[in-house]
């Protein structure tokens, strides 16, 4: 539902390879804060806001170099952050897997207020029923007879993105290995990569191994899909049954990030790089592509964006949209600047210009605390501090 | 004398604040140490070893002053009075 940017605030969620940053605006978005870095000096390459059920909850998947990956949250903003004695997220051990980093984080649907998703590397989708307290993986994909194929992209063998279609509907993006879709709640999965090509490949058209990048949806128009391929932009209309090309205007079709528009489905958002070789914004200038019309066209959307030598690129989760009315937009840098936009892309400000390479961007619009639920934030947060360990910002 | 693990800093919360556990079980190997000290704090266990039980790829495992990857692994015995040490690598980013 549309929120007017209103006295709420927008809280922008930005995780780097050294850490997480926060930066908080009121609902006109003009002026941000910031603080961090939180978890210092780990790699944040996921970060979620869950305020399903009176939450206020933060989450972030580290990568610790030394001591493995680690999925923590924080109820107070980041101020501290709960972390386990053992790790969340393991794989069984007759999986003859380990887990190499946490890729992604995602709530489940509101009106199932204690799902949440994970999708990690080695390329598998965990699950928890009971809000994040509990993890197990999802066993029909780790069994999935394709397993044995799917092939590590730059990143790694990874499932990085998680798009919750209906209550029995998910679908799920991995480099490589492609798109995949569940229609029975996650029992069992197939290939829906129809249409879409692998460049890399000698098939260029096989049943999966495709180098998807992201997936993004609308939940006004589920069954439609829009797809940033490791060289291909395309949409669906049918679950991901089919897939379509849409390049049409943009300067390459090659890119890792986008975002849609929270309330219009014919909306959304890429930022294209040059190549697989050169992977930074073609011509040296920042530019975010719009499409208004589902991919019949795209438009630059530059303005207040450096178009002089900015040897820039935006990673797969790098760029998001918010809930306001007009939407905010936001992305990060691997050079460290973070732009947000709160005319859904006309204009943008450098909110930062200097961070860590940046991997992650999330934004969302915070509902204001009603008393209520200022006490349960404060109980929880004396609970939380009484228990150890737990991680503040250094 | 019993084997002594050497906590890294980092991983002392999850050791009850110790930089040094004195192990009381028997152990006849750096894995059988690890084990040990595993039961003791899982937490310790799950940033020293994979869940498939393997040191996680940037820590070095001592004992006393030999790396034990140039040794015999987890397999590499140790003998009373022995000092395992755990600590980070040189890598990292």
């Amino acid at each position: 539902m549309p929120k007017k940017a209103s006295d709420s605030g927008v809280l922008l969620l930005v995780g780097t390879t050294k850490g997480a940053f926060i930066f908080r605006a009121s609902g006109a978005r003009a002026k941000w804060t910031m603080s961090g870095p939180y978890l210092r000096g780990d790699p944040v390459y996921a970060m979620a806001f869950d305020a399903r059920a009176g939450r206020q909850r933060l989450w972030a998947g580290t990568g610790n170099p030394f001591f493995g990956s680690s999925l923590l949250s924080s109820d107070d903003m980041g101020e501290t952050w709960s972390d386990r004695e053992e790790h969340a997220i393991k794989f069984p051990t007759e999986s003859g897997l380990a887990l190499k980093q946490i890729w992604q984080i995602r709530p489940g649907p509101a009106n199932r207020p204690d799902v949440m998703y994970c999708g990690v590397e080695p390329s598998a989708l965990f699950e928890s029923r009971d809000a994040g307290k509990t993890w197990t993986v999802n066993a029909g994909l780790l069994g999935h007879e394709h397993r044995v194929k799917w092939t590590p992209g730059g990143g790694g063998m990874c499932l990085h993105t998680i798009v919750p279609l209906s209550d029995s509907r998910i679908g799920v993006a991995m480099s490589t290995g492609g798109f995949y879709r569940s229609d029975d709640g996650g029992k069992s999965w197939r290939a829906r990569n129809v249409g879409v090509r692998a460049e890399f490949l000698p098939d260029k058209y096989p049943e999966f191994g495709q180098c998807v990048h992201k997936v993004v949806s609308h939940p006004a128009r589920p069954e439609r899909l829009f797809l940033q391929n490791h060289w291909g932009l395309y949409r669906s209309d049918d679950w991901g049954e089919t897939w379509h090309d849409i390049a049409n205007g943009v300067p390459s079709d090659f890119g890792f990030a986008m975002a849609i528009h929270p309330h219009d489905p014919d909306t959304a958002y890429i930022v294209p790089l040059e190549s697989d070789g050169f992977r930074c914004v073609p011509e040296a200038k920042l530019r975010v592509y719009r499409t208004r019309d589902a991919g019949k066209s795209w438009k630059p959307m530059a303005r207040g964006l450096p178009q002089e030598g900015a040897f820039e690129s935006v990673l797969r989760d790098g760029l998001d949209t918010d809930t306001s009315d007009p939407a905010g937009v936001y992305f990060g840098t691997r050079s460290g600047k973070v732009f947000a936009s709160r005319d859904e892309g006309a204009s943008w400000e450098m909110v930062a210009k200097s961070l860590p390479s940046v991997v992650c961007v999330k934004a969302t619009v915070l509902a204001a605390p009603s008393h209520a639920k200022r006490k349960v934030a404060t109980a929880r947060r004396k609970r939380k501090t009484a228990r150890r360990p737990v991680r503040g910002a250094r | 004398m019993p084997v002594v693990v050497a906590i890294p800093g980092p991983l002392q919360p999850y050791a009850g604040g110790r930089s040094m556990v004195v192990l009381s079980a028997r152990c006849h190997t750096v894995g059988d140490a690890l084990v040990a000290l595993g039961d003791e704090y899982p937490g310790v266990r799950d940033r020293v070893l994979t869940e498939q039980g393997d040191v996680r790829q940037h820590l070095n495992i001592f004992v006393d002053e030999d790396n034990v990857r140039f040794a015999r692994g987890l397999a590499t015995p140790i003998s009373d009075g022995s000092r395992v040490t755990i600590l980070p690598a040189v890598s990292g980013g």
